[in-house]
Parts: structure tokens; sequence; C-alpha cells
């Protein structure tokens, strides 16, 4: 019983792999994973290439959060939407 | 009887657009990555407050009361690009069946790449073809990715905003992830 809900398939494994990128995967799933990457050499390739994109995307991710806290409505659209709100208001 | 206090808080919709128009904005646009959609959403979330105004009972400040609108809008938003069925073409990565059920797809198998992978991570042509690749996804799996990845909201917050389930989470990061693994490979690392 034990034995079968160790033996994972390559989609669970990644599935978990995937979680632990977030540092999210319990103990027991760390388990199951590396029991899975003593028969699976592709899901172990597969985690290597998982910790450079996590890398690369925590990289972009600083990167985009400077950007993004600059975005706002442009002048013209807030004025659109003002004139709108000013007529429904007064209706 | 009881006096008002200095506390209430109080509407006034003529100055929302000075006061919170890019707040509402910046919190929607990291969430749905896209212009006009954050405008609509923002438009519609000041519409509905005028139109349910006098259900406001002034115990929230006027600035969390749009806020909780707005979320509203963004779960409606959610569940919509969620209903719609095949937007974007959903490429397996894994056999869903049958007695391979679980294993890789042999055309989708991870490929090794080259040593110097690891020196492009903060490439800014990698960051944008990353960009490319998300904009690849089905919307629903971009807009989770974007959120839990590039915005690191914490998963339950995500969970609360649009309503869903953590393993449901998990399932729609992996499908993301798996996919954007493969175009990525394809367009940069193995190009």
């Amino acid at each position: 019983m034990m034995f079968k809900k160790l033996n994972i398939t390559c989609d669970e494994a990644t599935t978990i792999c995937d979680k632990n990128q977030y540092g999210e995967a319990s103990f027991f799933d760390k388990i199951k994973i590396q029991i899975h990457f003593l028969k699976c050499k592709i899901c172990a390739l597969y985690t290597k290439q998982n910790m450079l994109l996590t890398k690369a995307y925590k990289s972009k991710g600083a990167s985009d959060k400077v950007k993004s806290s600059s975005l706002c409505m442009s002048q013209e659209d807030k004025e659109k939407l003002r004139k709108e709100l000013e007529k429904l208001n007064t209706q | 009887m009881s006096e008002p206090t200095l506390t209430e808080h109080k509407l006034d919709p003529n100055k929302w657009i000075d006061k919170y128009s890019d707040y509402l904005f910046n919190y929607t646009i990291v969430r749905v990555n896209n212009y006009d959609i954050s405008k609509d959403l923002v438009q519609e979330t000041f519409f509905a407050g005028l139109k349910s105004a006098k259900n406001f009972q002034g115990k929230a400040s006027e600035r969390t009361w749009l806020i909780s609108i707005l979320k509203r809008k963004i779960i409606d938003y959610y569940r919509k690009i969620n209903s719609k069925k095949g937007q974007a073409e959903v490429r397996m990565n894994f056999y869903s069946d049958g007695e391979n059920e679980g294993n890789w797809i042999e055309e989708r198998v991870p490929q090794s790449w080259d040593n110097e992978a690891e020196k492009q991570i903060e490439n800014v042509e990698l960051h944008n073809q990353i960009d490319a690749c998300i904009d690849h996804l089905p919307e629903k799996q971009a807009m989770v990715f974007r959120m839990k990845t590039i915005q690191e909201i914490d998963t339950e917050d995500i969970c609360k905003e649009l309503d869903i389930t953590s393993s449901n989470l998990w399932v729609i990061i992996h499908r993301a992830r798996t996919q954007l693994r493969k175009c990525l490979e394809e367009n940069w690392f193995n190009n």
C-alpha cells in the first residue's frame, strides 16, 4: 500500500516539481520525486531545467514589477471616464 | 438613536477618478496584463459603484468598497476566460489514458540544453521570449501563471481572488510551466 503511494507517474512527478519551485511541496512529495528520479532521467532533467527557468522567471518578474508599478490609464481615457461618471452621477 | 461618528465614510463619485483610478487600474493590469481589459474592468467597477451607492453603509472606506467591487469583476472575467474553449491550442505533454497514462508523450520529452543556458537568466531578450511564450498559453493559464510567478502573489490569495482550490491552481501552474518549457526550448535554448 505504502509502496503504491510512492510510485508516481511523470505527470505527477513534474507537478510536484513545479510546486517545489515555489517552495510549496510537502516533505512526502519531495521523497516521492526523489524516488521517481532514480528510475526516470527525463523528469530529473525537467527538474534541473525547471530550476533554471525559475531563476529566469524571477529575474523577469523583478523587472516587470518595476515597470508595472508605473502603469496607469492614459489622461485621455481618464477624462472620457470622468465625463461618463459625471453624466451618470447627475441622472 | 445612533449619532453619526467622525469615522463614518461617505462616497464622493466626482473624485473617484482622481483618487482611485490609478490604484484600481494598476491592481487590475498586473493580473490581466492587458490595457483595454483593465480599463474596461475599472470603468465597470466605477459604474457598478455608482449604481449601488445607495447600499454603501460607510463601514468600510470608499477605497476598500471599490476594491471589493473590482475583485468581483476580476472573478467574473476569470470565469469568462475559463469557459472559453478552444481559444488557444492546448498541447498535451503527458498521455491522459491507456497503458502510458501519465508518461511523457515522445515528442514532448525535454531535450538537454547547451551549457550556456545558465548565463542567460537576466538576458532581456530571453525575458521578451518568455512574454511571447506566455502569450501563447490559454488565457486562464497565462493569468494564473503571471499572478503566481511574475507578481509572486500568495497561493492562498490567488485562490481567494479567483475562487479556485489550491489543487486547481497547481494543475494550472503545472500545465503552464510544461508548456512554457517546451516553447522556450524551441524558441530560445535550442534555437
